[in-house]
């Protein structure tokens, strides 16, 4: 008498990865490597492999919807291609009671020179429809991306936005019992990025399990009751969203407000590296929790060890609802358009009291070399503060107690003129 | 909770993920399962390489029919290498037909894999899949270019007789013998992408080694005299489909040995189930590194 589960357990999963290095010399050392085999012990192979993932259990029960969170190279995506079945792990073992739906891209498969419905047959049977299937949502796929009118025109001449949305719109009817998607909200628009989550929130809502991996993390906690976190391959934390975020971005030095990154570890591309990011008020002292009347302060430090860049930080600032309140470059004229030399900066940007709204602002820290434009590092929500009202009358809600609205909260001139005739 | 008089649920498929080892099963079935994907992906194929070209599908019937006229020039005219008394043309481009289609599917599917890395790196199917649809693409080319075979033998007024019902199994035979190939190749690119630069090499030569230029019977001839058995060069499976396919066509008229054809069809089959075995074996690591 099984119960009609979408139960996953992984015993002990994990993921080798040769380094260029051993697969160069592999097979040219084949018979040395043998050699050595014979005379000395296995262990001394393991130097070689990087385990992306390692030891991870877990189970999912039918209709949950869970989220996953972890840094970079945490081994999210491995773990979602092995359940995917796009690559095999290489210990353990897993079960799945359902058809899987993964949505690892948006718009796999699109081929420009073809036409939109054309491509949206091709990708509604790469992602695994039967054509039928297809025929028969065609219109409602249609319809969802809102490119009626360019449906039969090769998609190499859509926008990008028509491109995602049409993308979107067949892996959104897929109908599969599960569903695993992979931070496809990274990219398009903020009206598309809203069009997913929604999508997603009514796919839990129908029943179906969710598998669902982001960086947002208030996407995770809005949509998922449960949420897992990995770290370097394993899992730190399996438990209630709410709990596993706060405890994922306290990871950092025991608080929200501020994250350091020690050498080697830290962010970069080719120029800069980030070396910390923190949250301070108005005294300078790092505050995880910030007075809504009182000015907060963001601080990025990086290094530059190549001179004569022109670079730009920026942050944004993302409330809970998934959404990004808003987004502020450096202009300060005193780097601005100028090269700069090799060392170590603190930017900081004073973000005015009375001006953001109530609750919890996830911050997101990057910046960009300029001319050409290229990105440096891009650190989503990685630290967050509280924003507090402290509701003594001298904050933009005046003597309004309830629920007040908005991504922003300034504090505005209002004049009343009083005709009394 | 008893279920009786309860209806069934429909089945819900279990997968288990555990890592494999060694040699694996084909799953031929799961490929059938998902032959829709098989049927988009080679018709995709097809329809973008022709979609903004301007001679559009005439270029299926281009080639072989140029190559056909400078063979004729050469080696019928100058070299004289000889037709079995068919007139070369018909000679030739009867061989050139299913050679063509079996290079085509060749160089096709050797670079099949990577070629769609971005498909193989973020959604499961098959991946047998990939090589094949490349292999059958060439069939569209290859119809188009018999359409000019019927044309030619009009024009020669040489008609088949009974012997052409076999046609169809000649036409799978370099299928087969493509496929195989194909297999071995596309895997192997994967790792090795060495192989991208040996397949136009590897084709020419096989060229030479398929008796599409030049007669068998003056090969046959040449290894009676060296004491060699013939059907060595029967190990070669497009020289029993391009004798077969000649014999199905021509009748009597045209050269077959039977030594030649039962190696060929050994080899293309030898060809075909280690291809697949071997692309099962490393059809595991594709995702990591293509």
């Amino acid at each position: 008498m099984e119960s009609l589960g979408k139960r996953f357990r992984i015993g002990a999963q994990r993921k080798t990865y040769k380094t260029l290095r051993e697969s160069l010399v592999g097979a040219a050392g084949v018979p040395w490597r043998f050699a050595r085999r014979l005379g000395s012990r296995a262990s001394d192979q393991t130097e070689d492999y990087f385990w992306a993932l390692k030891d991870v259990c877990f189970e999912v029960r039918t209709g949950e919807v869970v989220g996953m969170i972890g840094r970079n190279g945490a081994g999210k995506s491995t773990l979602l291609k092995i359940l995917s079945r796009i690559t095999e792990p290489t210990e353990g073992s897993g079960e799945m009671h359902g058809r899987v739906g993964s949505l690892l891209e948006v718009g796999t498969g699109f081929h420009g020179e073809l036409t939109g419905r054309e491509n949206v047959y091709l990708n509604g049977a790469i992602l695994g429809m039967k054509r039928v299937d297809i025929a028969r949502k065609f219109d409602a796929i249609v319809a969802f991306s809102e490119v009626e009118k360019f449906i039969d025109t090769p998609v190499k001449h859509y926008s990008s936005g028509m491109y995602l949305r049409l993308a979107f719109a067949v892996a959104a009817h897929l109908d599969p019992e599960i569903l695993i998607v992979d931070e496809v909200l990274a990219v398009g628009d903020a009206s598309f990025q809203k069009k997913c989550l929604n999508k997603m929130q009514e796919v839990g809502q129908e029943g179906r399990t969710v598998l669902f991996v982001s960086h947002n993390m208030a996407a995770i906690t809005r949509l998922c009751e449960r949420a897992i976190l990995l770290d370097g391959g394993r899992v730190l934390n399996d438990g209630s969203a709410t709990d596993v975020v706060s405890g994922y971005l306290k990871a950092g030095l025991g608080t929200t407000a501020a994250r350091e990154w020690p050498e080697g570890k830290r962010p970069h591309k080719d120029i800069v590296a980030l070396c910390a990011v923190r949250v301070r008020n108005d005294q300078g002292a790092i505050a995880e929790s910030i007075d809504i009347r009182r000015p907060v302060l963001l601080e990025m430090e990086y290094e530059t060890w190549i001179p004569d860049y022109v670079l730009m930080p920026y942050f944004a600032l993302s409330v809970d609802e998934g959404v990004v309140a808003f987004t502020s470059n450096d202009v300060d004229p005193e780097w601005r358009g100028r090269p700069r030399p090799v060392g170590r900066y603190v930017s900081t940007v004073r973000i005015p009291g009375n001006y953001l709204a109530e609750g919890t602002m996830f911050v997101t820290a990057g910046l960009t070399t300029m001319n050409p434009d290229q990105k440096q590092f891009l650190q989503r929500d990685v630290v967050a503060f509280q924003v507090v009202d402290s509701l003594d009358g001298n904050s933009a809600r005046g003597d309004f107690a309830k629920q007040m609205p908005g991504v922003v909260r300034p504090l505005l001139t209002w004049t009343t003129e009083f005709d009394d005739s | 909770m008893s279920s009786v008089g309860v209806k069934p649920a429909p089945a819900i498929p279990t997968v288990h993920l555990h890592p494999s080892h060694g040699w694996t099963s084909l799953r031929l079935k799961e490929v059938w399962e998902y032959r829709e994907l098989l049927y988009f992906l080679t018709w995709r194929d097809v329809k973008v390489r022709y979609k903004q070209t301007f001679f559009g599908v005439a270029w299926a019937v281009l080639q072989p029919v140029l190559t056909m006229l400078v063979f004729t020039i050469f080696f019928g005219g100058l070299a004289r290498v000889g037709s079995d008394g068919l007139p070369y043309p018909l000679f030739s481009y009867a061989g050139l037909l299913p050679w063509t289609f079996f290079a085509q599917g060749l160089s096709q599917s050797s670079n099949s894999l990577v070629g769609s890395a971005n498909l193989i790196k973020k959604v499961f199917f098959p991946r047998l899949v990939v090589p094949l649809s490349s292999v059958l693409g060439g069939l569209v080319d290859f119809l188009v270019a018999f359409i000019v075979l019927i044309g030619l033998m009009a024009y020669y007024g040489i008609w088949p007789s009974f012997e052409v019902v076999s046609l169809p199994f000649f036409l799978l035979l370099a299928t087969a013998a493509g496929l195989g190939v194909g297999l071995w190749l596309s895997a192997l690119n994967v790792e090795y992408r060495d192989f991208r630069y040996v397949v136009p090499f590897l084709i020419q030569i096989w060229l030479f080694a398929t008796p599409v230029i030049y007669p068998a019977s003056r090969v046959h001839e040449k290894l009676r005299s060296m004491g060699l058995p013939v059907w060595l060069y029967g190990l070669n499976p497009m020289v029993g489909v391009v004798q077969g396919f000649r014999w199905a066509l021509f009748g009597r008229a045209s050269f077959l040995s039977g030594a030649d054809l039962a190696a060929s069809a050994g080899a293309s089959v030898l060809l075909l189930i280690s291809g697949a075995f071997f692309f099962r074996r490393m059809e595991r690591t594709f995702a990591d590194i293509v």
